[in-house]
């Protein structure tokens, strides 16, 4: 690899490609998860495998991690659900990438979606299969000792980076066994009751420094945009402002007779310029004229569409609609109420914002059969694809190197950028790095959809809640459908369904996606009915509604933390919300304060109870929730996308608003309920909670309702006014 | 043109219009310094140019001919400038694309200011955004590095 890698790189796969000499286990990678196997089953199995955890003489442990980093801190948690079982001395681990890289290791790539990180379930995914192999890792270890010093492998013990004989107090270490030490063809079987108790954990629970966090304090940390190859030249791109249009003609010539520009390339929807530097290529850019063929998009009004379509959509009795969950009879319970209930509520577009623009490096071998693709992805099996399908490739001809993500959110996982690199370096015939404009990422982004909802509830006359409606209508299948069940209310009879209209604007997951704005109707919902009922929301939630026992525990949490009951200063009020995802379930805490002049809603103060089952990096998991927090407050207070003509309205960080440090709560507290379970997904539980508990925070401030997300000043002066 | 980064003189063979930020991540591979924004509206490509903190997207070069420039990797040899230290303390970065813009702004600050109060804080950092939302920790760590120096 002739790239520049940096010194201070990390993590490398020097180790592994050293590798002579020590213990090798490897890795079959299957669609029933992943198994270790011996070098000698990798060789013979017909599946491809790769070299997983590596046992050097001089005692290194080197445990390859799926490698998506975008800040969640899985490089580091699942090596270590690794070394626990194997009783590693995590001083002695070092961490590497695991390459998605058929060419060098084999690397099951048409089965790689078993390994792709996607964010916030990674532990979640791999828990148990990771702690049996660290167990085996073990057992062979134990296995060698017992045969060098002619005794029982029952009689030993472990201890970080050692095997003790509790008899003769001798100690062998790992490095020593790496040395003399064979790695049975067939590996032992491992049970779980050979696992570790949590009582004796040492790694998990605890909490270690993240391992890619020197690297990001130095400017070391590589991330795509940062690799730079011998004769690379820049490119940049515009698409079709209108999603879903294509290029028919552009000003070429003019492009070309610009400083350093170097050609033109058409993409399926825009049009790339080369040049011997960005700036070079960012000024081209600015200069291209193109005409461009209708896109899908062409004429939306997204405000308008949010205003009356919707509406006119949800008033529709014959529209077609999808049920999403049903269960009793929810007409029944309407029909046979004592009281009612009807609310609606919108939200806006949403965009991923991450830090690093989109941005991928592509080169080909002399011969043009084979490329190489620096790219940080989410999916680098669906990357891989996707570079490959838009070169006419198979998916060996492509390589594909990990990078630091600047952020995902959701938006890495199509390969798209990618699959661009790689058309503009085929043209150029010279390697390409591809960086869109921040301009271009926005104008050109993929959005969480917009949303109307409407909920009814119906209560019994003792003011139970019986029956329950909730309907989402916009654009995105199941973008608009993700958070809408309510599994931990129970209400027994429930129709929830969602009415789509397609707009042709580009869509994404987005840090937990349907679960903003639904779980903002929901719990705004839930809490205008305690009003209206007279009641506290919490003691209306487990009064009126069958929570679940899980719901309850976060609730009362929740509570304890926020001292929920007491007095807030003058001008300060609480609200409070619950969501789930990913299996986890957090309640949550917003106190905040108002500006009656200006309409600035400012957070003070956010308390979280999670109930995310066993956690296995604490530190790295409370730094994930409090992250949500602030994206969640970014989302309710400051961020939307509006498209006019079809073309999004905003065009960098200085129309579309971010959280700040000003903005962000003087205090966040997050604490997890302890409860004997798996680990469940971290990373998505920390923001969705946030935009109905600001939301019942207002109505207990001022006595009004927010009802239209994000909550920017000009919606909070129209809802006092209201 | 002569620039001079991180105590070394560079002659660059650039248009004097282009912005520092392409200068030092494409022309000299100090590439610690982030493209975010391109407006001055992020804070990712904050460098020192005579030790005041600048938006290198927005300055071009020919501005910073006979100043000092120092970038993230220039802040100390080894990792061990206090903030650098106290950001690893504080496990401050989560996607780590920011941070170098908060380290270097947040070093400009400590420079005047060794003792700022919370408000200062926030008000030097405030154009500096960061999307993983770790201002907490910025804010802990600059206390910290002012603390123990
Ligand atoms: S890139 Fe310079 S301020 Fe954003
Ligand atoms: S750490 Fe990701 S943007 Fe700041």
């Amino acid at each position: 690899m002739n790239a520049t890698v940096k010194p201070g790189f990390n993590p490398s796969r020097r180790r592994f490609l050293a590798g002579a000499g020590g213990l090798t286990f490897c890795v079959a990678i299957g669609s029933d998860g992943i198994h270790l196997l011996s070098e000698a089953q990798a060789n013979t199995a017909s599946r491809t495998m790769s070299a997983w955890v590596r046992i050097a003489p001089d005692g290194m442990v080197t445990i390859l991690s799926a490698g998506a980093e975008m800040g969640q801190g899985s490089m580091t948690s699942l090596p270590l659900i690794l070394a626990e079982e194997m009783d590693a001395d995590w001083s002695k681990v070092a961490i590497e990438w695991a390459p998605a890289d058929a060419a060098v290791y084999g690397y099951a790539m048409n089965n790689g979606r078993a390994m792709a990180i996607v964010g916030s379930r990674a532990v979640m995914l791999y828990f148990n299969q990771l702690r049996l192999a660290g167990a085996q890792v073990r057992k062979v270890l134990i296995a060698n000792a017992a045969e060098k010093w002619g005794v029982a492998p029952a009689s030993l013990r472990t201890e970080p980076g050692f095997v003790v004989d509790p008899a003769s107090g001798q100690r062998m270490s790992y490095g020593e066994i790496a040395g003399f030490g064979a790695v049975p063809a067939e590996l032992p079987a491992v049970d779980k009751s050979e696992l570790k108790d949590r009582r004796q954990f040492r790694l998990i629970g605890k909490s270690v420094p993240r391992r890619d966090i020197p690297a990001k304090v130095n400017g070391t940390a590589q991330y795509a945009i940062d690799v730079r190859l011998p004769g690379m030249v820049y490119a940049t791109a515009r698409h079709s402002p209108v999603h879903g249009g294509a290029p028919e003609s552009w000003n070429e010539d003019k492009a070309k007779s610009m400083r350093g520009v170097i050609g033109t390339v058409r993409l399926p929807d825009g049009v790339a310029v080369i040049a011997d530097s960005l700036p070079h290529a960012m000024a081209a850019r600015g200069a291209l004229e193109v005409t461009w063929k209708e896109g899908r998009a062409e004429g939306f009004d997204s405000e308008k569409a949010l205003a009356e379509t919707y509406v006119q959509v949800h008033a529709d009795p014959s529209a077609k609609r999808r049920t999403l969950d049903s269960k009793g009879d929810a007409q029944a319970a309407f029909a046979s109420a004592a009281k009612t209930y009807k609310s609606e509520y919108r939200s806006d577009y949403g965009y991923h914002a991450q830090m690093e623009p989109l941005n991928a490096v592509a080169r080909f071998s002399a011969a043009g059969d084979h490329v190489e693709i620096w790219e940080g992805t989410q999916a680098p099996d669906v990357s891989r694809g996707r570079i490959a399908k838009a070169l006419g490739f198979k998916p060996g001809q492509v390589t594909l190197h990990q990078c630091y993500m600047g952020g995902g959110f959701g938006r890495r996982t199509l390969g798209d950028y990618a699959s661009e690199a790689a058309l503009i370096a085929r043209e150029a015939r010279r390697p390409v790095k591809l960086v869109w404009t921040r301009e271009e990422d926005m104008a050109h982004g993929m959005f969480r959809p917009q949303s109307f909802q409407c909920l009814e509830a119906a209560l019994d006359p003792d003011g139970k809640v019986t029956g329950w409606t909730h309907c989402v209508v916009g654009d995105g299948g199941v973008l608009l459908a993700t958070g809408i069940k309510i599994p931990y209310y129970q209400v027994p009879h429930q129709h929830i369904e969602a009415r789509g209209v397609p707009h042709g604007v580009r869509l994404k997951h987005w840090r937990a996606v349907g679960h903003v704005f639904n779980v903002f109707a929901i719990e705004s919902f839930v809490d205008e009915m305690a009003a209206a009922q007279g009641m506290d929301p919490v003691d209306f939630r487990f009064q009126r509604m069958s929570i679940s026992p899980r719901a309850r525990a976060v609730f009362e949490k929740a509570v304890q933390m926020s001292d929920w009951k007491a007095r807030r200063p003058e001008g300060r009020a609480v609200g409070i919300s619950i969501s789930e995802r990913s299996g986890s379930l957090g309640a949550g805490v917003a106190e905040i304060s108002l500006d009656r002049a200006t309409g600035r809603i400012r957070v003070h103060k956010a308390w979280v109870a999670i109930d995310g089952g066993l956690v296995v990096q604490p530190e790295a998991a409370r730094a994930n929730i409090e992250s949500g927090i602030v994206y969640g407050l970014s989302s309710v207070l400051h961020e939307r996308v509006t498209l006019k003509g079809g073309v999004v309205e905003q065009s960098n960080f200085h129309d579309y608003h971010v959280e700040r440090m000003a903005d962000v709560p003087e205090e966040m507290h997050v604490a997890f309920v302890e409860r004997d379970a798996a680990p469940s997904g971290l990373g998505e539980i920390g923001n969705p909670w946030v935009a109905a508990a600001v939301a019942n925070a207002f109505y207990r401030l001022t006595g009004k309702r927010l009802r239209h997300m994000p909550f920017t000043p000009a919606r909070v002066l129209e809802a006092l006014q209201a | 043109m002569q620039v001079s980064v991180n105590g070394r003189s560079h002659e660059v063979n650039v248009e004097p219009d282009t912005p520092l930020l392409w200068v030092l991540r494409d022309v000299l591979g100090l590439t610690g310094t982030k493209y975010g924004c391109g407006i001055s509206a992020c804070g990712a490509c904050t460098v020192h140019v005579n030790g005041e903190p600048v938006r290198s997207c927005s300055m071009p070069v020919a501005q910073v001919e006979g100043k000092r420039v120092t970038t993230i990797e220039g802040l100390s040899r080894d990792s061990s400038h206090p903030l650098q230290k106290a950001w690893v303390a504080e496990q401050v970065p989560q996607c780590g694309y920011c941070q170098s813009g908060q380290i270097m702004q947040a070093a400009a600050l400590l420079a005047k200011n060794p003792k700022p109060s919370r408000g200062e804080i926030v008000r030097h950092m405030n154009g500096n955004i960061c999307r993983c939302g770790t201002y907490n920790r910025i804010i802990a760590s600059i206390q910290r590095a002012s603390r123990e120096g």
